[in-house]
């Protein structure tokens, strides 16, 4: 402790480089934190999904509706605790661009089944209430500037209603959640929907199960699929987490190009540390000569450079993460394309600890010089 | 005259001992490259994708959907409908009638190579006879074609790429479906390689469809026609129709998604942008500081204070440009042509696109390492330039 303030000393001894030391560090965390937000974007929230839920699609492929009927024998199979479906409905909000995903559901059971979407009470009993009822997420009301009691036009795209072409809704309730939970969704009744679409009665699109035991999944889901073998809709079923895998895996590997990036910058701006930390050593070679004569040991010398360098990776690395964290607060900057824009705290940990590897990485064989610094030899040099 | 020479002279020299320099200057040569790398390779995938969908489609075709469908996948069009589409005039007629194919456009379930643990969204295209004409680009480059009323399939050159059991002879598994692929076709790169294209009545009833479509695909007469054709059918009260040309219809899909990749690609690069500026800085201002003595002494031999800033310029500049042909290299010899596949946010089905580390991509990365080198020199030049000659020549 009582060599704070010469750590401190020599930190500093360089104004300049020491200022564009820190900020190049900043930049490598500000980089990373930003980064990692945009690969778990990508990873659709599969971190947070439910491992007792299962999905059951058609098994040819997702847009291949599956009866309603379904539903009751997927509910009396023991094991499972609710089951319930959601039909995409692709509906359009004035222009195409502005998409976001709107879906058909049961309202009682939807909520049951996805308890991390949270609508206060007197929302719900309106939902119940109105068959025309729709709920959006905490983001995309906030999009849009949509308050409850708004009518909300949709235009159909695969369902057309039996007259004209737009939808009508009343957002009636607005869902909030933690962060990580997409909340650019909408969600409204699937009765609204099967009583005026022209074509199409009694279709769903895919089946959400809740199951007892997560363990079960895998038996489950393969008592699903020989249920409905053979039918004119065979199902594919999979845990919800497999599901949003499966998807995630579709866009292609975003998750690596983002973790090759950081590491490209984060190699750079290593190699910037380790340089400077060199150089600034290089140059005080006879003053730790000095302090060896003082009588200070190899190890209290190598401890001082390390603590340099480690002060140096932790500032520069704290406050670019610290930043990349407000930006991230600041939500989605496409404007709805990535509903998930959250930066997790494993990677906030991972970052630290890279600041660390950093640190004594870029310190290591400077310090490990000054520590073997031979008194006579360093004192003669200059 | 002297000014120039000694600008000269100064430049030569700082430039032949930038090897005495080298783990300094290292610094500074790969950091720029390493911007370069990142930010020619992102925007090479933006690129790659763009060029994909906006080389798909051509002017002279147009599309027929249902109103208010943005996509082939949510649009659909009854039998009755089909005839009078093609009916409309505006199409080119040959022999056998006019160059229009009805098609369904559906997605079937298929691993990639790359995750073969993970279904992929494939699009699958059921065409009718005519659709082979309606496309001229389309020709196969394996395989024969598949016979109508069959279940063969014949798949594009990508999709045989990126998905497992695309050879000809393979079959195709999905559901009670059983697809025999007979062929591989090309259509000069563009989105339709990635599809597998089957008889459109085989596959209205492999997907339950009855006697609906989703799409007219028409070869107009001209590209000047297609303003006919579209106002004869939306002022046709039989159907209920929107109509756009092909090419359109596809360079519309890739907006948001190239869009994004910008976005990215360009936010990136101006972060690491900076920090390889930061690392310019400090390589340059260790090098006029090591260098303090010598340039003072050229300053006391009577050299120029400009011919010495300029210098440290065109150093940090070499630096640069080093670093940016390093890492423009790079990105081609890594990226450039490397097969890949997403999906289409539009349509939620596979595209396979190769990245394109275009000559624009090259320049414009070699203007940015050039522009890192030159604000990474300047703070350090002008150091050099007001150093006091005394007291930089007593240094040490």
């Amino acid at each position: 402790m009582k060599f704070l303030p010469l750590i401190w000393k020599n930190v500093w001894r360089r104004r300049f480089r020491t200022t564009f030391t820190l900020l190049s560090i900043f930049v490598a965390f500000l980089l990373f934190g930003l980064l990692m937000t945009v690969r778990a974007a990508f990873s659709l929230g599969v971190d947070i999904a439910g491992l007792d839920r299962l999905i059951l699609i058609h098994k040819v492929s997702l847009i291949m509706p599956l009866p309603y009927s379904y539903l009751g024998r997927l509910q009396q199979t023991p094991g499972v605790e609710l089951a319930t479906h959601q039909t995409w409905f692709n509906g359009i909000y004035q222009e195409p661009a502005n998409f976001f995903a709107n879906i058909a559901v049961e309202p009682e059971a939807f909520l049951k089944v996805y308890p991390e979407f949270r609508v206060p009470a007197d929302q719900v009993q309106a939902w119940l209430a109105d068959r025309q009822g729709a709920i959006a997420g905490r983001d995309l009301a906030d999009r849009f500037g949509w308050k409850v009691g708004d009518r909300i036009p949709l235009t159909g795209t695969i369902w057309q209603p039996k007259q004209g072409q737009t939808w009508e809704f009343n957002l009636v309730g607005i869902y909030d959640g933690e962060d990580g939970i997409d909340k650019t969704q909408f969600f409204f009744r699937y009765d609204y929907l099967d009583e005026n679409r022209a074509e199409g009665a009694g279709l769903v699109g895919w089946y959400v199960v809740r199951i007892a035991d997560p363990d079960q999944a895998l038996a489950l889901s393969r008592t699903f699929d020989e249920m409905f073998a053979n039918s004119s809709a065979e199902t594919k079923t999979t845990t919800e987490k497999g599901f949003i895998e499966g998807f995630a895996k579709q866009i292609g590997d975003i998750g690596a190009i983002m973790i090759a990036i950081s590491s490209v910058v984060l190699f750079m701006f290593g190699l910037v540390a380790a340089s400077t930390m060199a150089q600034s050593v290089r140059e005080r070679t006879s003053e730790f000569a000095v302090l060896k004569t003082l009588g200070f040991t190899g190890r209290t010398i190598l401890a001082l450079v390390l603590a340099e360098s480690l002060f140096i990776a932790l500032v520069g690395g704290g406050l670019g993460l610290a930043l990349a964290w407000v930006f991230v607060q600041q939500g989605d900057p496409t404007g709805g394309m990535l509903p998930i824009f959250v930066l997790a705290p494993r990677d906030v940990g991972i970052g630290i600890a890279l600041m660390v590897a950093i640190g004594l990485l870029a310190g290591a064989a400077p310090a490990l010089g000054a520590m073997r610094l031979r008194i006579t030899d360093a004192l003669r040099r200059v | 005259v002297t000014w120039i020479k000694q600008t000269l002279a100064v430049i030569a020299l700082n430039l032949r001992t930038i090897p005495a320099r080298l783990s300094s200057s290292a610094v500074a040569i790969v950091g720029i490259a390493g911007v370069v790398v990142v930010f020619v390779s992102v925007l090479s995938i933006g690129a790659g994708f763009a060029a994909a969908m906006q080389g798909s489609g051509s002017a002279t075709r147009a599309l027929v959907m249902r109103t208010g469908a943005d996509t082939e996948l949510t649009s659909g069009l009854e039998g009755p409908d089909i005839d009078v589409i093609k009916q409309a005039p505006g199409i080119r007629r040959e022999g056998s009638g006019p160059l229009a194919s009805a098609e369904l456009y559906v997605i079937l379930d298929v691993p990639k190579k790359s995750t073969p643990d993970a279904s992929a969204n494939v699009p699958m295209r059921g065409i009718e006879a005519m659709g082979m004409d309606v496309r001229e680009e389309v020709s196969l480059v394996a395989g024969r074609m598949f016979q109508f009323g069959t279940n063969e399939v014949i798949v594009g050159r990508a999709a045989n790429g990126q998905f497992v059991n695309m050879n000809t002879g393979d079959t195709i598994v999905s559901g009670q479906n059983k697809w025999n692929v007979v062929g591989i076709f090309e259509a000069d790169g563009g989105v339709a390689e990635t599809e597998i294209w089957a008889d459109v009545r085989t596959l209205q009833g492999a997907y339950r469809r009855g006697n609906t479509y989703q799409s007219v695909l028409v070869r107009l007469d001209s590209s000047d026609t297609f303003d006919m054709f579209r106002d004869w059918l939306t002022s046709n009260p039989q159907v209920n129709v929107a109509i756009r040309r092909e090419n359109e219809y596809y360079a519309a899909q890739s907006v948001a998604m190239t869009r994004l990749i910008q976005t990215i690609g360009f936010g990136i690069a101006a972060l690491m942008g900076i920090g390889a500026v930061f690392g310019a800085i400090l390589t340059m201002y260790t090098a006029v500081a090591t260098r303090a003595r010598e340039i003072a002494t050229l300053r006391a031999l009577g050299f120029d204070t400009t011919s010495v800033l300029i210098s440290v310029l065109i150093e940090s500049l070499g630096l640069g440009a080093i670093g940016g042909a390093i890492g423009a290299a790079a990105a081609y010899v890594a990226f450039n042509g490397y097969q890949t596949s997403t999906m289409n946010f539009q349509t939620f089905t596979q595209v396979a696109f190769a990245f394109r580390v275009t000559p624009e991509l090259l320049g414009v990365g070699l203007f940015y390492a050039l522009l890192m080198g030159l604000v990474g020199g300047l703070l350090p030049a002008i150091r050099a330039a007001r150093l006091p000659i005394a007291s930089a020549l007593r240094e040490l």
